[in-house]
């Protein structure tokens, strides 16, 4: 009896030993299907490292954005990793809110990481957030309505072969939109797409002395153009749809193309949530011939704060999850088409993912195809392909999402919406001291 | 006749009254009706027949421990609205039988702070709280939804014990009762009806509270507003799981507003037709 009280005790002292000597680290991230998968797998990792205990914060987008930028410009100190996205990494690196990612590990094989996606993670050589996935955006189209309309696909279409095919599939009796495109207001909903197919039509947000170029023609072309699809092809009540209800629409069959995020082909091709699986081409977003597509390159990245104390435990973690040892485990366990896509080279060339991702050739081309660091047909002050990576964008960036969608809703014209958004930005460039 | 008119009047009014009452409960409705369907139907249009199916209740209690965040929300809504009580008895007791010529302005600078949009003093209340070792803290949260809620406790509060004739305090004085005596043994019993619904509808807001309960924790203290935000995705279309998760959020204060509507409606119209 002694002994076994002894036994007992004994167990309970090096539980108790081991629990104060386990180091905990709290991740803040987003709810997506890639983060949350990584969540369930994280046995493989606390295996491994049985010192480190992971606590979750999973958060609605925008919620953990305001979060993590609360917390690590006060060096709160709550989150040990954080999951940030393109647009934070360069500007909180600059500030040196994040340390530099030098401590991954020998085979964690940094030159694996596709180059324009490691570009907009570095700043001055340095990896300062390690991709956990990458995205960008292209044409996901409805191949029986194509070939009905008489029309076939390029794998590197136009906008006006987008706006000829949109005029012939919209068949309102039926309920098919020729196409569907974001329209709520947002910095990172419409402005996200207009930004990018801005690229294309040859405009630009800012010129290389911060002048804001609302008043040119390039973005004259690309707002009307946008608008005037919509209104001919685009649903009803566009101005209020952003992702998730442009996803809808697609997946029940009444958007002939949808021009999104390269992420949202795992959706709109899995069977048991989408009616047209089977149905769904996909190209690379539309150009003007100008030299650059309308495409967006976006990853939502793990970093980890300059203000945490658990450097070491924080990297091993993100080393982890962003490794190549990683979408093995996932490929082992839920199939190679659930692999978070878009960060290495080395993925796209397995030959197991391109036969279970009919969508991983584009994904990859459409990524290659974005340029953060000369988004644009003209020169630029600034880096980033669908926003411009400084601080104000955010709050300039919505207020002229807002201003767009008016126009497209109707509730002001093209010109009136461009005129406020040149003084909107204006002022706020003005305010910011770019413009002197 | 006129038993007929009023019989009409009365049919009408009830009839009016279950029109509005179903408007205002329809989007909790759908949302119950969501959560027991997949997420392929969640999304085909508005249905009101779901397939009864468990899995979104099942995903959701897997994913995150639901009973985690059912705890901090008990103990930060009773434990706010004790705290609140315990400023606001002696405050509105002081503002209903002492009154001065300030008090109508004490009381409106108070209500004022709940016209300030939260965000405004997020940074200076992040710092104090960093500052104060209090981020991520029952007791710190427990504090803030306290304060928050105070000037809306002690309005209540001081209409409630204005309807107590100040005499019978005054006999209790004269009777040899001392200050804590008279709050205690003769205002608190005579104000009870007053203080159970202010404590209902305190526990109902710092329940629902969803600025500073998301922004000021983490994992420790974080409450089911936490737990559905957990839920909320821009790139995905997961309605089922979030309504699963809503459901499961609110049923438990839905369940003890139902019990308690007398005490919360006779609270909330007290002095109301005066």
């Amino acid at each position: 009896m002694k002994l076994r009280t002894l036994t007992l005790g004994l167990l309970s002292a090096s539980a108790l030993a081991f629990a104060a000597h386990a180091e905990s680290i709290t991740i803040a991230t987003v709810n997506n299907g890639d983060m949350v998968r990584m969540q369930k797998l994280t046995d493989d990792f606390t295996k491994a490292n049985p010192d480190i205990q992971l606590n979750w914060v999973t958060l609605e987008e925008n919620v953990l954005r305001e979060r993590v930028t609360t917390d690590i410009a006060t060096k709160g100190g709550q989150y040990d990793v954080m999951t940030i996205g393109t647009y934070e990494v360069p500007i909180w690196a600059k500030q040196s809110w994040l340390l530099p990612l030098d401590k991954l590990g020998d085979d964690y094989d940094v030159k694996d990481i596709i180059p324009a996606i490691a570009g907009g993670l570095s700043v001055d050589g340095k990896l300062y957030a390690a991709p956990f996935y990458g995205e960008s955006s292209f044409v996901m189209y409805r191949k029986d309505l194509m070939e009905k309309a008489g029309l076939k696909m390029p794998d590197a279409p136009t906008w006006d072969f987008v706006k000829q095919a949109a005029d012939k599939m919209t068949d309102r009796a039926n309920g098919v939109n020729g196409v569907c495109l974001r329209g709520k207001a947002g910095w990172g909903e419409n402005m996200a797409f207009l930004t990018a197919m801005s690229n294309s039509f040859g405009a630009r947000w800012f010129d290389e002395n911060w002048k804001p170029q609302f008043d040119q023609p390039e973005w004259k072309n690309t707002l009307q153009f946008y608008v005037d699809l919509m209104k001919a092809d685009g649903p009803e009540g566009a101005s209020s749809n952003g992702f998730n209800e442009n996803l809808a629409l697609f997946q029940q069959g009444k958007c002939g193309m949808w021009i999104d995020a390269t992420v949202a082909a795992s959706f709109v091709s899995d069977p048991k949530a989408s009616q047209v699986a089977d149905k769904v081409g996909y190209a690379l977003a539309p150009d003007n011939g100008l030299g650059k597509r309308g495409n967006w390159l976006w990853a939502w990245s793990l970093a980890i704060p300059a203000g945490t104390q658990k450097a070491d435990a924080a990297q091993k973690f993100v080393s982890w999850a962003t490794s190549k040892h990683y979408a093995e485990l996932v490929a082992s366990k839920e199939g190679w088409a659930n692999v978070p896509p878009g960060t290495r080279s080395s993925l796209y060339a397995n030959a197991e993912y391109q036969k279970a991702a009919p969508f991983a050739k584009m994904t990859l081309d459409s990524i290659n195809a974005a340029d953060p660091t000369h988004p644009t047909v003209k020169p630029v002050p600034y880096v980033g392909v669908q926003f411009v990576a400084i601080p104000e964008f955010q709050g300039l960036g919505t207020t002229v999402g807002q201003l767009f969608s008016a126009a497209l809703a109707g509730q002001s014209s093209v010109d009136d919406a461009l005129k406020q958004a040149q003084d909107a930005a204006t002022a706020a460039m003005t305010e910011g001291g770019y413009i002197k | 006749m006129a038993r007929a008119v009023t019989t009409q009047h009365k049919t009408i009014a009830t009839a009016a009254a279950w029109i509005v009452a179903l408007l205002i409960f329809f989007p909790i409705l759908y949302t119950i009706i969501t959560s027991f369907k997949s997420e392929q139907e969640a999304i085909q249009g508005f249905n009101l027949i779901p397939s009864g199916t468990f899995e979104s209740y099942t995903e959701v209690q897997a994913r995150s421990g639901y009973f985690k965040f059912f705890f901090n929300s008990v103990l930060l809504s009773v434990g706010s609205t004790i705290l609140a009580l315990l400023v606001a008895i002696p405050a509105a007791w002081s503002m209903a039988f002492s009154p001065t010529k300030r008090t109508k302005d004490i009381l409106m600078w108070m209500l004022s702070t709940k016209m300030m949009p939260a965000v405004a003093v997020l940074f200076p209340i992040y710092l104090i709280f960093r500052d104060s070792g209090l981020l991520d803290s029952r007791i710190g949260l427990m504090i803030m939804l306290m304060l928050i809620n105070l000037p809306i406790v002690v309005w209540m509060l001081y209409t409630y014990f204005r309807e107590i004739p100040g005499e019978i305090l005054e006999a209790a004085r004269m009777d040899g009762a001392s200050l804590w005596n008279e709050i205690i043994y003769v205002l608190t019993p005579m104000a009870v009806p007053g203080i159970a619904s202010t404590m209902l509808l305190n526990i109902i807001l710092a329940w629902n509270e969803a600025f500073w309960t998301i922004r000021l924790t983490t994992t420790n203290a974080a409450p089911l507003t936490a737990f559905i935000s957990s839920f909320s995705s821009p790139q995905g279309l997961f309605w089922a799981k979030l309504s699963a998760a809503s459901t499961l959020a609110i049923a438990p204060i839905l369940i003890m507003g139902w019990f308690s509507q007398k005490q919360l409606v006779r609270g909330l119209t007290f002095g109301a037709v005066k």
